[in-house]
């Protein structure tokens, strides 16, 4: 055996399995004819198993040597990092727990900080995630990458929380611990699933808004993007977004994540381009029919055609009466249609829906200014 | 690993008896079927609640809800998604609800 296998540890282990697996079915089953020799191909066989299953973690580990651009705190080997993750996004769990989850078992973070960042006591975020270990364990959530059936909607889970926590740090106000995070846990996903065009999506978005944080807020006031100073703008982040857009176009699937992270691709460039962005608007309406993106396609057109166009799109959005822009977005049509008292009511109803001081004064500013 | 998935419908005769069958074999044939019953309709149901010593027996079930507990499957899997892989294809599971829970599992089971 040894010679066979030229190393004599695993020998002894696989040969260790092949006796206690006799030691379990002979009894029940009988001997072999040829019991020798049963020990011998059955302990080649498990010798022969373990042998592919270390190639493979080897040569995703030499993988990930040779792409990390930074070092990953990796005593885990990857096939377990994306395990982790799926069990931690598991659609039995709720969102805010898998968010939970994923921040303390992958992102490293404490209790504490996570609670701080959703604005949420320690207590009940500690509980949040006992009972959400409790539940893995005793309702048996596999630790495994889904099987390709399940693969696309879970794999959309994961990229959603990734997104969800992102977009907490984005704010404002702005947590760079938590970008930077989501922009890690992105690249890591990307890495590990090199064929799934939409985690290459998703890196390239955050990299792309991340981009911008520093152009995005002056003066504690909010800054519209083409009014950025865009020497502000970390061009290295943007080249590092232009790379991972270009795997995910290269793999060909054309997802929601692909389509925006395209559209912050047309804005990072020298001026934005807005009928392709118009024309990438309407492609991920197709995919994601929600009532914001439609409102994104509205003012995209309104650039590429006129406030005109635009405003009558979005006398066709339905469900966003509660959304402070949504009016503010029609306030700037009717602004630019020179329809003054429209616009005045339209940003009332922003200024009164506004979720935090930031936007409420950029609203006011701009109702004064009419 | 047992899973009970309570199935949860209206009571209207959706006319899904042969789903049911099929549903049936095709878990029975995989070998994870460990129990199923159709149970009575609700208002069949009694109630029972012992308090201070007093035995205290009501008409129908605990709560009236629209939704009510019209039967079981018992099964044997590995894993939560398979489970839900199978609860997903109960045919009342179009219609209502199929709630999916782990069955504490004692030591001598989990070493049979």
């Amino acid at each position: 055996m040894i010679g066979v296998l030229g190393d004599f540890d695993l020998a002894e282990d696989a040969l260790q399995d092949a006796v206690t697996t006799a030691l379990e079915r002979w009894p029940r089953d009988g001997v072999p004819a040829n019991p020798a020799a049963w020990l011998v191909t059955v302990s080649k066989n498990r010798a022969l198993d373990r042998i592919r299953r270390n190639r493979t973690l080897q040569r995703k580990t030499e993988l990930l040597a040779e792409l990390a651009t930074e070092p990953m705190e990796d005593d885990v080997i990857p096939d377990e990092r994306l395990s982790l993750i799926f069990a931690c996004c598991h659609p039995s769990l709720a969102v805010e727990t898998q968010i939970a989850l994923t921040l303390r078992s992958l992102g490293g973070l404490e209790t504490d900080e996570i609670a701080r960042a959703f604005l949420v006591p320690e207590a009940t975020m500690a509980q949040r995630l006992v009972r959400a270990k409790r539940k893995i364990r005793d309702a048996r959530i596999p630790f495994r990458v889904p099987r390709d059936d399940l693969l696309p909607e879970r794999l959309a889970a994961v990229l959603r929380v990734v997104y969800l926590i992102f977009n907490a740090g984005y704010g404002p106000p702005v947590r760079r611990d938590l970008c930077n995070e989501a922009i890690r846990l992105a690249a890591m996903l990307a890495l590990l699933m090199p064929d799934e065009s939409e985690a290459h999506g998703l890196h390239a978005l955050l990299l792309f808004q991340d981009a911008r944080r520093e152009a995005r807020v002056r003066h504690d006031a909010l800054v519209l993007l083409d009014d950025q100073d865009r020497s502000l703008w970390d061009g290295d982040e943007i080249a590092s977004g232009q790379r991972a857009l270009a795997r995910a176009v290269a793999l060909r699937a054309r997802g929601p994540y692909l389509l925006q992270a395209s559209i912050a691709a047309a804005h990072s460039e020298g001026t934005s381009d807005w009928p392709r962005i118009a024309a990438l608007y309407a492609q991920l309406t197709a995919v994601d029919p929600s009532p914001v993106v439609a409102l994104n396609h509205a003012v995209a057109v309104a650039m590429a055609e006129g406030p005109g166009s635009g405003l009558t799109l979005t006398d066709g959005i339905a469900g966003l009466d509660d959304y402070y822009l949504f009016h503010s977005v029609r306030a700037d049509f009717f602004r630019r249609l020179e329809r003054a008292a429209e616009a005045r009511d339209a940003y009332a109803r922003a200024v009164a829906l506004a979720p935090s001081d930031i936007e409420r004064a950029f609203l006011e500013a701009r109702r004064s200014g009419l | 690993m047992q899973y009970l998935l309570l199935i949860n419908d209206e009571e209207d005769d959706r006319g899904l008896m042969p789903e049911y069958m099929e549903y049936t074999e095709a878990l029975q044939a995989s070998g994870a079927l460990a129990g199923a019953n159709q149970l009575q309709p609700a208002h069949t149901a009694t109630t029972v609640r012992v308090r201070n010593c007093e035995i205290l027996v009501t008409d129908g079930p605990f709560i009236e809800t629209k939704e009510t507990l019209g039967g079981y499957y018992l099964i044997e899997v590995d894993t939560l998604d398979e489970a839900l892989e199978w609860a997903a294809k109960i045919p009342s599971a179009r219609f209502g609800h199929i709630e999916v829970r782990p069955v504490v599992m004692r030591q001598a089971e989990v070493n049979a």
